[in-house]
């Protein structure tokens, strides 16, 4: 008999989590509300440090699910424990007995509209992190056009209290920098503010892309934050910053101003929450058991949780997450369902 | 410029607005800078719309000056203005409606605080009892007198005489909103439209047949603030925000201001005396500056008010180009005629400014 296990997220935590539970021995379904696999990596370009296509890592974590059952386009209607199981009712109409559930949900993009301020879906060449991914995925998107001034604006609903988003989203300094690189090497001509409050470059490679930036690419960091955005007459866009290293205000025109979005809580994701009764902290993310020990698993006796669902995550960090919560998933069911593990150990060791 | 982005956040920012019986207070300044417009708001509301509108002699000022020069502590601002409240229930009253922006602003924040630390609410009714022997007491609804012509665009624009249109051009007039800072700045909520791109006065530009300009320092401070102005050695300040401004909003030639706060059409109407004086710019069509002017100034020209009645007599910037292009007839030569004929007496004439 060979426990089932639920994934319920597409995304690249999902799919890694798929992948490595299903090499395991397990019979992996995973379920997915929208309707292609992937998540916010389907509409990425290309990933930092290094500028790997985001569809090349996608290729590959696509490639890895032989075997595992998946369901775009549908959503959990229902979930309650049955014993040591949960029944799970499908918008399919599927039902499946799980033995193990695995919380991938992933995050939302902060909504760069709600940062009045910026005039996000208001001035026409405000965009976002996303809007410009797809640009480079595409060559499409009519509000940039040869711009010759960019400016790149840090911490869109990170580490802002006023809406409502304490933390820090990780990610958004090194694609920053990394997004402000490919438009310089786009259109050499145009200069490029990055406005940040301070750079976290944590990761490996890190240092040396933002040192990059800076000395092959010309970037202009301003240590500061936008204060407000208008449009001129000429639709460019009148930026009013700070800049805090020389302590004193800025003005500049802009042709284009891309607004780093952090991340949020997915609300679909908070929807499978309520069904399971899981805890959130204080910054919406779920809750897990241990932060240093435990991060794979919720207080839920059988649920665990993987990705940016407990936070916001880099890519590499998002995977690593997912194959050890496939370890931890392993390791429960081991010991809650023995008599599976000895089964399957006795096919493997017969194989 | 994406208008259906703003239309979404306009939606977000609606704040409940009672349609009738309101105590309403007056603002200190707004009296001797544009003294007809706190008539006109209460004939307009009173006697065209036929509304309740409730004042008493005995209300003061909310202290508002005073605590933003730090002339009085917080406490004593809250006495008044638990005082003003106090009238209201008094007279039998739960909506409340002031005339000024800075009193709106204190009154919001005074509500929080009170929100916020309910000892210091009860310690405020305990000094109200024992400095007026008056019982303490809280508006159902507080709302700025802007909000409430807001409220009721829609009927004074059914009882229009003149629309926001150029009658020479059949186009609408290109009108610069401008809203006082404590208006929504300090509590967007507050506002109608929230603090980044208010609805309150382009709502009415709008319903009157006008269009609304949107420029780089539109949400730039008049240039009054109470230290740019109250310090002496300030003005500079006060003055280049003004000129801000105007140098911001003249490309795209606005035939006129309309404003909501006591302090702001006063500054951008005599500022620009000023600016002109010194620098010999002006702003306006043929050199005649851009008129400003209060929401009840707007809508009482809408409405077919005489021009003089409004008080448009005691702007710097004459009206008359934009009363032109209204196709408002006046008499010129009532102008300076105060009540019962009384000449008023004529300004100086400015060189600069026509």
């Amino acid at each position: 008999m060979r426990n089932n296990v639920l994934i319920i997220g597409g995304g690249p935590a999902g799919l890694e989590a798929g992948a490595n539970l299903q090499r395991l021995g397990y019979n992996v379904l995973l379920v997915e509300h929208s309707n292609t696999l992937g998540g916010h990596l389907g509409k990425w370009d290309r990933l930092f440090p290094g500028g790997t296509p985001a569809s090349a890592a996608l290729d590959k974590l696509l490639g890895s699910m032989d075997g595992v059952k998946c369901f775009t386009d549908t959503e959990i209607q229902s979930i309650n424990r049955l014993g040591k199981s949960y029944n799970v009712i499908l918008s399919n109409g599927i039902t499946v007995l799980a033995d193990a559930v695995l919380v991938a949900t992933g995050f939302d993009l902060f909504q760069a509209e709600k940062k009045e301020e910026y005039g996000y879906g208001i001035y026409d060449h405000v965009i976002t992190n996303a809007d410009l991914e797809l640009y480079f995925k595409t060559g499409l998107d009519t509000r940039i056009n040869a711009p010759r001034k960019i400016g790149f604006v840090h911490c869109v609903g990170s580490r802002d209290e006023k809406s409502g988003c304490r933390s820090c989203s990780k990610v958004c300094c090194a694609t920053a920098v990394k997004q402000a690189c490919e438009m310089k090497a786009a259109f050499p001509d145009a200069q490029i503010y990055c406005f940040y409050m301070d750079l976290r470059m944590f990761g490996r490679h890190y240092e040396d892309m933002y040192l990059e930036a800076q000395r092959d690419y010309g970037i202009r960091f301003i240590r500061g934050r936008v204060a407000e955005v208008s449009e001129n007459i000429d639709g460019s866009l009148s930026v009013k910053a700070e800049d805090t290293v020389s302590s004193k205000p800025l003005k500049v025109s802009l042709d284009l101003l891309v607004l780093m979005a952090g991340m949020r809580p997915s609300v679909s994701g908070q929807r499978i929450g309520s069904l399971l009764g899981m805890q959130n902290e204080k910054d919406g993310y779920f809750e897990v058991l241990s932060e240093i020990t435990a991060q794979q698993r919720s207080s839920i006796p059988g649920i665990f949780l993987a990705g940016a669902a407990t936070g916001p995550k880099t890519i590499p960090d998002t995977l690593a997450d997912a194959r050890g919560a496939a370890t931890q998933i392993d390791k429960y069911l081991s010991d809650i369902f023995p008599k599976a593990k000895d089964l399957k150990q006795l096919i493997k060791t017969a194989w | 410029m994406i208008y259906e982005g703003k239309q979404k956040i306009w939606s977000e920012y609606q704040k409940e607005i009672p349609d009738d019986h309101y105590f309403y207070v007056r603002s200190c300044i707004r009296q001797s800078f544009f003294p007809a417009s706190e008539a006109a708001f209460l004939d307009i509301t009173r006697k065209k719309l036929g509304k309740d509108i409730f004042e008493t002699e005995h209300h003061t000022t909310c202290g508002g000056i005073a605590y933003h020069s730090d002339a009085i502590p917080q406490e004593t601002v809250m006495t008044i203005i638990a005082r003003q409240f106090a009238l209201m229930a008094k007279y039998g009253y739960e909506n409340y409606v002031c005339s000024c922006i800075t009193s709106f602003g204190l009154y919001c924040e005074t509500l929080e605080t009170w929100r916020e630390f309910p000892e210091l609410q009860k310690k405020i009714a305990e000094t109200l009892w024992k400095t007026c022997r008056l019982d303490f007491a809280k508006p159902k609804y507080i709302v700025h007198a802007s909000d409430l012509i807001y409220h009721y665009r829609n009927q004074i624009a059914a009882l229009a005489k003149h629309k926001l249109i150029n009658v020479h051009t059949g186009e609408p007039l290109r009108v610069v909103e401008h809203i006082g800072c404590h208006y929504s700045k300090m509590f967007p909520s507050k506002g109608v439209g929230g603090a980044e791109y208010p609805y309150v006065l382009a709502g009415m530009v709008e319903a009157c047949g006008g269009t609304v300009v949107d420029y780089p320092e539109r949400r730039h401070c008049c240039g009054f603030g109470f230290r740019q102005y109250f310090i002496k050695a300030n003005r500079g300040y006060s003055l280049s925000n003004t000129y801000k401004k105007f140098e911001s909003m003249e490309p795209y030639h606005p035939d006129f201001i309309v404003t909501n706060c006591p302090g702001c059409p006063y500054f951008m109407d005599r500022w620009q005396y000023v600016i002109a004086e010194e620098t010999g710019k002006t702003y306006g069509e043929g050199s005649h500056g851009i008129p400003v002017l209060t929401y009840e100034e707007m809508m009482g020209l809408v409405l077919g008010y005489d021009p003089w009645d409004l008080g448009l007599q005691t702007h710097q910037v004459g009206a008359e180009p934009l009363l032109d292009k209204m196709g408002i007839q006046y008499d010129p030569e009532r102008k300076y005629l105060g009540a019962k004929g009384k000449d008023i007496g004529r300004p100086a004439c400015p060189s600069c400014i026509r």
